[in-house]
């Protein structure tokens, strides 16, 4: 590294270096969450100005009688939506991960299969997925009664007790393998001599499992819970492509992504509202900050990363 | 004693036989639940709507083959207009974010000045906090640029929503450069701008698996375009098929040809680079 803290005045190279970097970071990213932050300290009158307003859009949005219910249920949604991520996607992703690392022919074909929908966009994804849960075409109940199953097919989706479930597992689906292939990285750097010298000495595949290579992907199960929290409560996409901006049935699958957007920009009767926009942001600001915080003093400080 | 001991040896073999049986089963099965619903919709684009209800498990044959669907999205559609958008704002996007990044990951990794490591953390705050809870302020920055339904607009967003992630890896990649190396250029008498030019095809792997993940969330991107950009002349194709789709919505066929004309080009792309995009992945991570 070259020292230049003696140099008098800061060298112009480095402003080069680093100047189209730091302005379109600034400009287009820093600029923009911190006024939005701020925003949700405004309200806008009529005349489209804006006057501050302290936190009257923080008590409206948690106790008014319109859009209290809308916050809390979306939260409440959110959060169900990420406990099916944490319970579904992340454990089968580790399964997938850990059958790809034993040798094997046909492990490439596997690992390129199951990574392929992650690659598409949710927009086709959720349209794929409308289309084959769509009682009309009839091809999930028609599959469902080729094993017998054929008397527990619902209209899942049309119906508000499963269609959160039923989103939150078509997204599962999708995204399975990034968790796959971040525990496959892990698992593939831990070197075979240790889990031949633990099988020598008794140790079954199984206990090694368990014993040594779990302890060791540690850290990379934190990353992959700090991930699917950001990126759950940051979600939109999906439920806007199959359910709307109103997240139906009866706002069932309402997330905070699209309670935002339709915060923002108002649909149909409801006019939208910048401040009150900026408000549920700050509120999604807060929750990534409180998770990646979380994530941060409890897991990466106490968690020990072993140099291998 | 030999026959008890031959016993154990075919029994660890069975077992050994039945655990790589199992796990092929469980691959499988996975495998299908992934391929599944993507077959389901290319076999049945090419059908009579008919046939799509009547059999839809069925590949189609002489007497259910039909290009319909693609007819009207080829007719009705912008898709191809769209198309054109995607490439734009993904391409350039995507060279600015690795040309802006490398440079700043050079400048930060390279040289000791005050301030390195306070920028060096403001650079990374957007690496966790998603640029889409700015959306307020974004779109007003964005009305009085003139920016709204340009593909501009869209593509400095993307920069901002890239760089981050890709400084930080750069950064880790660029300091493991031995210092020699860099010195050895500057007593030749080379420019710092040279030595720049002399470090990035080092870093060639690192930019290659940056440059997958930073593409396909742009790509696949519907919140911005339909924030941002939403008028018929700059929309991405993302969010051109999302239109269409609602719009086409009881036109089976339609809609079944339209999500095969936009899965196929990022699945070709895919098939294409999965080997090396895993493996640069893979390498990347370990480094970093």
């Amino acid at each position: 590294m070259l020292d230049i803290r003696g140099s008098r005045k800061f060298p112009f190279f480095l402003i080069v270096f680093l100047g189209p970097a730091a302005i379109c970071y600034t400009l287009f990213m820093i600029y923009p969450l911190a006024e939005s932050l701020i925003l949700s300290f405004f309200s806008v009158q009529p005349d489209n100005s804006y006057v501050f307003s302290g936190f009257a859009n923080f008590v409206k949005l948690f106790t008014d009688s319109d859009t209290a219910p809308r916050f809390w249920g979306a939260l409440k949604n959110n959060v169900l939506f990420f406990i099916i991520h944490m319970l579904v996607q992340n454990p089968i992703g580790l399964l997938l991960a850990s059958l790809l690392v034993t040798k094997g022919k046909a492990r490439g074909f596997y690992r390129t299969v199951l990574f392929m929908p992650t690659v598409l966009s949710v927009v086709i994804i959720g349209f794929i997925w409308q289309l084959i849960l769509n009682p009309l075409w009839g091809v999930a109940e028609s599959m469902m009664r080729a094993v017998g199953l054929g008397k527990l097919f619902q209209p899942w989706l049309g119906l508000p007790q499963y269609a959160l479930p039923a989103v939150a597992l078509i997204s599962v689906w999708q995204f399975i393998g990034i968790p796959m292939i971040l525990f496959y990285t892990a698992l593939i750097g831990i070197p075979d001599e240790l889990i031949e010298a633990a099988v020598v000495d008794g140790c079954t595949e199984m206990q090694a499992f368990w014993q040594i290579k779990f302890p060791l992907i540690l850290p990379t199960i934190g990353i992959v819970s700090i991930l699917t929290f950001v990126g759950n409560f940051n979600a939109f996409d999906l439920i806007y492509t199959m359910k709307g901006a109103f997240a139906g049935p009866a706002y069932s699958t309402d997330i905070m992504g699209t309670l935002f957007y339709r915060t923002f920009f108002g649909q149909q009767l409801q006019l939208g509202n910048p401040t009150m926009g900026a408000t549920v942001a700050t509120m999604m600001f807060l929750i990534i900050l409180t998770g990646v915080l979380i994530y941060m003093f409890l897991f990466q400080r106490r968690v020990k990363t072993y140099q291998l | 004693m030999m026959k008890r001991r031959a016993s154990r040896a075919s029994r660890d073999l069975a077992r050994q036989r039945f655990r790589g049986l199992l796990q092929h089963i469980i691959l499988v099965f996975f495998s299908l639940i992934a391929l599944f619903p993507i077959l389901l919709i290319l076999m049945n684009s090419f059908k009579l709507k008919k046939y799509i209800f009547a059999a839809p498990f069925a590949l189609p044959n002489a007497k259910t083959f039909s290009l319909i669907g693609y007819d009207t999205v080829l007719q009705r559609s912008n898709l191809i207009v769209n198309f054109g958008n995607s490439i734009i704002v993904t391409v350039a996007s995507l060279f600015l974010i690795l040309l802006f990044g490398s440079m700043a990951a050079f400048a930060l990794s390279g040289y000791k000045f005050r301030g390195n490591a306070f920028l060096g953390f403001y650079l990374s705050i957007g690496i966790m906090i998603p640029i889409r809870l700015g959306t307020v302020s974004l779109l007003k920055l964005m009305a009085s640029l003139e920016l709204v339904n340009t593909l501009t607009g869209l593509i400095l967003i993307y920069i901002a929503q890239g760089l981050p992630l890709t400084i930080f890896i750069l950064t880790s990649f660029m300091s493991q450069i031995p210092d020699e190396l860099k010195d050895a250029g500057r007593i030749d008498g080379a420019s710092e701008y040279r030595i720049y030019a002399l470090v990035l095809p080092l870093v060639r792997p690192a930019l290659g698996a940056i440059g997958i993940f930073t593409m396909i969330p742009i790509w696949n991107d519907l919140w911005f375009p339909l924030i941002v950009a939403p008028s018929a002349k700059t929309a991405t194709i993302t969010l051109g098929v999302q239109q269409f789709l609602g719009q086409y919505v009881s036109d089976w066929n339609a809609v079944l040809s339209a999500l095969v004309l936009a899965m196929v080009p990022v699945l070709l792309l895919y098939l294409i680079f999965s080997r090396q995009m895993i493996r640069s992945v893979t390498a990347g991570a370990i480094k970093a």
